[in-house]
């Protein structure tokens, strides 16, 4: 078992890169049973998906790791670590830590859909810290597969040599052997020095309510084990090292983990927030030079209000924000009132994605049922007095006299494209204010467009819009680039002539007019008929500049009693009132909660 | 125990395209076995009650019952006076497709007993009685009124719909005055409802037919309420109209949450046991109907014991489709607690906005609030 037998050769570190659906997790399962990491009897489908959520959308949240034992038919026996990425764009810091760690990647590709926008991220990701990216056509057992064009696809669009791309069906069992082989062959082992201190990257954490924090790390350098004190380099924060070992799948103890190996610690580390991941762990007294490039804080860019609908259930779900914290350190939340809806929370998000993910668990999780006002992104306000003041809201915006100017953050924003699609995405990036950096013709229909864009303009549809223009072929990265002055004012939305404050918006003024016109013309579809008529009105300052009318309910009768059956009629009442459940009532008026997100339909 | 009596006979010579109900045309199974089976239900019912009944009203419904035999309407009859009390007095109605009747025919269902006669007209326009897919037209319609008539029938109920595709204010005006020259006793007029599933419902989603606007709906809705009433009809009901002391007893068994039994096939039944009563369902289809009395057992399916809150919102929204509305004290009596403090809010708001109206320990609809009823009933579920 001693770590220090492992011959780093026999090491093999790599990332499975998929879309959704492309059957990821399914050929993670067939990879496992095949080197007898999972028996049938503990057999579940999807082992790498653990939560719910993850399976049910298709989607991986947080990333897990599993060492494989594979006997190669060189004779020799191979250790492969299999280490899972989340895939999307809000999860891109977390993708490029996880893919660090790794040597090589395998692109699996369904053989019927072809590439897929969001592979195409993960993949740049991997080949910019030159990975090793070999391609694995999956379901070919499909009768829409169509490999050959698949291949194709694969070298005009992404650029590496798919002539030798395994075929395979996770579902069934075909190419496992190929893929496993090819992972030996192809991918290089690590290099590293058991002899050197200890340098490890954090590549994953989560908290354990039994054993607290578990850190995933990539031992580049040295060696690790029980005992050992170790040192976070970016908060100088030590810890003694409780447990090491590895998942295969479920935790072994290891006596030590040692250069080019991937395990876990345990180190009774308190708080998820303080094992960042891309952090270097070291020892305490025996540190490495250097600590790993590319560290970096993440901060939530993206902030919603989240209202409890039965205003009991605030106490509810302040606990449940407590709980997903202790989970994930990216989000954030502070208490927030709102005329209209009462008591909530501002919530930060790292972009859109993770907002949904984060609602649907305090809903499915936690049984509440929330109100969610649109996303907006933080504003810096200069006041007159010399005084900046940061925002997330605009209800948070100080009286119009004290403020000298606002200002809003800047992100570069990076579009990889096939050429066909350039016009469409150029046409978009000017609609949302962006200022045009670069267009790079990467091959021949390869293109990446870099633009400066306003953050606030993509956290509403940008990367929808994005996806339809350019059939779901486009992808998208971003990083933080700097705050702008901007000419940007209040829209206030009226209900019935109160301004409904969880609706009001800070949007740039020369879209004030078109996006206060769309928007009252959508919220007027998404508001039910009520039994008086409803009013929709924009408004700047005390200027109204649109207005719409959900007319009154007319008709709403039951007809015949047919032989005494009241249950039909109850369930005909129930489905009706199921319908009501997810309204909010702000005066008089009962609004669903689409309405306060009827922003992000509108286009412009 | 008193409690209401229904026949369910769930055979139409053919199903009607706005009709999702549990009735049936070519079924293999004869009339004869079918009552047979029915007659054996009723005795075994009659056997597993806790206490005597006796029935104030008998009820044939459909399907299309005016297609039995009279002969097997007399033997469900005397069947039901022998075993369930039907009193000698009883409403006895038949419902009756216009199309399946002659002079006869009538005569021997009075001489059964059947002293009520549910006649489905449905519209006076040929037109539109093809678009429904009915049996009959508007002439049959016509003679099977003067029919019925001639054979002694004094308490003829006439079925209308209104809001038919295509069908304008005018339109449904002359219906009403029509169905008016014939001096029913009482007359249900109901608005179109398009069922999931029924061909009716797929022409609409296709755009082979039209349903009018809603304001020609609303207005068709009120024209009746105003004809009728000016003719001497009371509005008791939603959509049901009577001349004094002709309401249907049977349907306010219904909206008043007595008791009721249900025989045949899908037939729904209500008793009022402790605490909050229990309400239960016949299997829909025939042959399985039959297959379970054949082995000496009830075909009860769907059996749901009432819970304290689902009463209450029944109570409600039951008796609220009557326009006397509901008596205050009484609810106090069924359930302990005051409606007035259980729902508070609701009824501050609902009068509030002039949809119910408290007066006198009753609380009503409001005449506005008649065809927004589900507005009012969702609030008590």
């Amino acid at each position: 078992m001693a770590s220090e037998n492992i011959q780093i050769q026999k090491i093999r570190n790599f990332s499975i890169i998929a879309h959704i659906d492309h059957g990821k997790s399914t050929l993670a399962d067939r990879l496992l049973e095949f080197t007898g990491a999972l028996s049938d009897r503990d057999k579940q489908d999807q082992f790498l998906d653990k939560m719910d959520l993850e399976r049910e959308r298709g989607i991986t949240i947080k990333a897990q790791t599993v060492r494989l034992n594979y006997h190669a038919a060189d004779g020799r026996d191979y250790i492969l670590n299999l280490i899972d990425t989340p895939g999307h764009v809000d999860f891109t810091y977390e993708v490029s830590r996880s893919l660090a760690a790794c040597e090589g990647a395998l692109l699996v590709v369904d053989a019927s859909q072809g590439v897929e926008a969001q592979t195409l991220a993960n993949v740049y990701l991997a080949m910019d810290i030159n990975l090793e990216v070999f391609p694995v056509l999956n379901k070919i057992d499909l009768p829409a597969a169509d490999p050959e064009r698949v291949r194709q696809e694969i070298e005009e669009i992404i650029g590496i040599d798919a002539h030798e791309a395994v075929m395979a069906s996770a579902k069934e069992g075909i190419g496992t052997r190929e893929i496993l082989e090819e992972i030996v062959r192809k991918i290089p082992p690590p290099i590293g020095d058991p002899a050197k201190p200890l340098k490890a990257l954090l590549f994953d954490s989560w908290y354990d309510q039994y054993q607290g924090v578990i850190i995933l790390v990539r031992i580049i350098d040295g060696v690790v084990k029980k005992g050992d004190k170790i040192q976070l380099m970016s908060n100088r924060k030590s810890y003694e090292v409780l447990k090491a070992g590895v998942f295969s799948p479920v935790m072994v103890e290891a006596t030590s983990l040692s250069a080019g190996e991937v395990g876990f610690l345990i180190a009774g580390i308190k708080d998820v927030g303080d094992a960042k991941v891309g952090d270097t762990v070291t020892l305490l007294h025996n540190p490495c030079a250097a600590a790993l490039t590319g560290f970096k804080e993440v901060k939530p860019m993206v902030f919603s209000g989240l209202y409890p609908i039965d205003t009991n259930q605030y106490e509810q779900l302040r606990d449940a924000l407590a709980k997903l914290k202790l989970n994930d350190s990216s989000f954030s939340y502070d208490p927030e009132t709102s005329v209209a809806l009462g008591f909530g929370f501002r919530c930060g998000f790292l972009g859109l994605l993770h907002m949904e993910i984060i609602q649907e668990r305090l809903e499915r999780e936690f049984n509440l049922e929330l109100i969610t006002t649109a996303p907006t992104v933080v504003y810096r306000v200069h006041k007159i007095s010399g005084e900046v003041v940061t925002i997330e809201s605009a209800n948070m915006l100080p009286p119009l006299g004290e403020i000298d100017y606002l200002e809003e953050p800047f992100i570069l924003a990076s579009i990889h494209v096939p050429n066909d699609y350039v016009g469409g995405v150029l046409a978009l990036c000017e609609e949302k204010r962006g200022v045009q950096r670069e267009i790079k013709y990467l091959t021949q229909t390869r293109v990446m467009i870099i633009y400066e864009m306003p953050l606030n303009e993509i956290v509403l549809d940008f990367y929808d819009r994005l996806k339809s223009i350019t059939k779901g072929y486009a992808s998208l990265d971003y990083e933080h680039l700097d705050y702008r002055r901007s000419e940007l004012i209040r829209l206030n939305i009226l209900i019935n002539n109160e301004i409904v404050d969880a609706l009001s918006l800070i949007i740039h003024r020369d879209k004030a007019y078109y996006r206060g016109r769309d928007l009252v013309a959508k919220m007027k579809e998404l508001i039910p008929r009520q039994m008086f008529e409803v009013a929709i009105q924009a408004a700047i300052g005390s200027k109204v500049i649109a207005r719409e009318t959900v007319k009154a309910m007319r008709k709403d009768v039951l007809a015949k009693c047919y032989g005494g059956d009241i249950s039909r009629k109850r369930k005909l009442l129930e489905k009706q009132k199921e319908g009501k459940k997810r309204m909010k009532n702000v005066g008089n008026v009962e609004l669903p909660q689409e309405a306060f997100l009827a922003i992000l339909k509108v286009e412009g | 125990m008193q409690t209401a009596l229904y026949i369910h006979f769930p055979f139409c010579l053919k199903k009607c395209l706005y009709c999702d109900f549990n009735s049936l045309a070519g079924s293999p199974v004869k009339a004869e076995a079918y009552v047979d089976g029915l007659l054996q239900e009723m005795a075994l019912r009659a056997g597993v009650l806790s206490e005597p009944a006796s029935a104030p009203t008998l009820y044939f419904g459909g399907g299309t019952p005016s297609l039995m035999d009279p002969k097997l309407v007399g033997r469900i009859i005397d069947t039901a006076a022998r075993l369930y009390h039907l009193a000698s007095d009883a409403e006895i109605t038949l419902e009756a497709n216009p199309g399946t009747l002659s002079k006869e025919k009538l005569a021997e269902f009075r001489s059964a007993g059947v002293n009520r006669l549910s006649l489905g007209v449905q519209a006076f326009d040929d037109r539109q009685l093809e678009m429904l897919g009915r049996v009959h037209n508007a002439s049959q319609a016509l003679a099977a009124y003067g029919l019925a008539r001639d054979a002694g029938f004094t308490n003829i109920s006439i079925d209308l719909i209104h809001s038919l595709p295509g069908e304008t204010v005018d339109m449904w005006g002359t219906e009403l005055r029509k169905a008016l020259a014939l001096q029913p006793e009482h007359i249900s007029a109901y608005a179109l409802t398009l069922e999931e599933g029924t061909p009716l419902a797929e022409q609409a989603a296709t755009g082979v037919v039209e349903l009018p606007a809603e304001t020609d709906a609303v207005r068709q809705f009120e024209l009746t309420t105003e004809l009728l009433q000016a003719a001497g009809y009371e509005q008791y009901e939603i959509s049901n109209f009577a001349r004094p002391g002709f309401r249907s007893q049977h349907n306010q068994v219904y909206w008043r949450r007595g008791c009721y039994l249900g025989f045949g096939a899908g037939a729904h039944s209500f008793l009022r046991e402790a605490p909050h009563g229990v309400r239960w369902k016949n299997a829909d289809l025939p042959e399985r109907y039959l297959a379970t009395l054949a082995h000496r057992t009830l075909p009860e399916e769907e059996m749901h014991t009432l819970s304290r809150r689902e009463a209450i919102s029944e109570w409600l929204f039951l008796g609220l489709r009557m326009l006397e509305g509901v008596e205050l004290a009484e609810f106090e009596d069924e359930f302990g607690g005051a409606v007035t403090d259980l729902f508070a809010n609701e009824l501050a708001t609902l009068t509030g906005q002039g949809l119910l109206l408290m007066e006198g320990g009753r609380l009503r609809l409001s005449p506005a609030a008649l065809i927004v009823s589900n507005q009012v009933f969702l609030r008590f579920l």
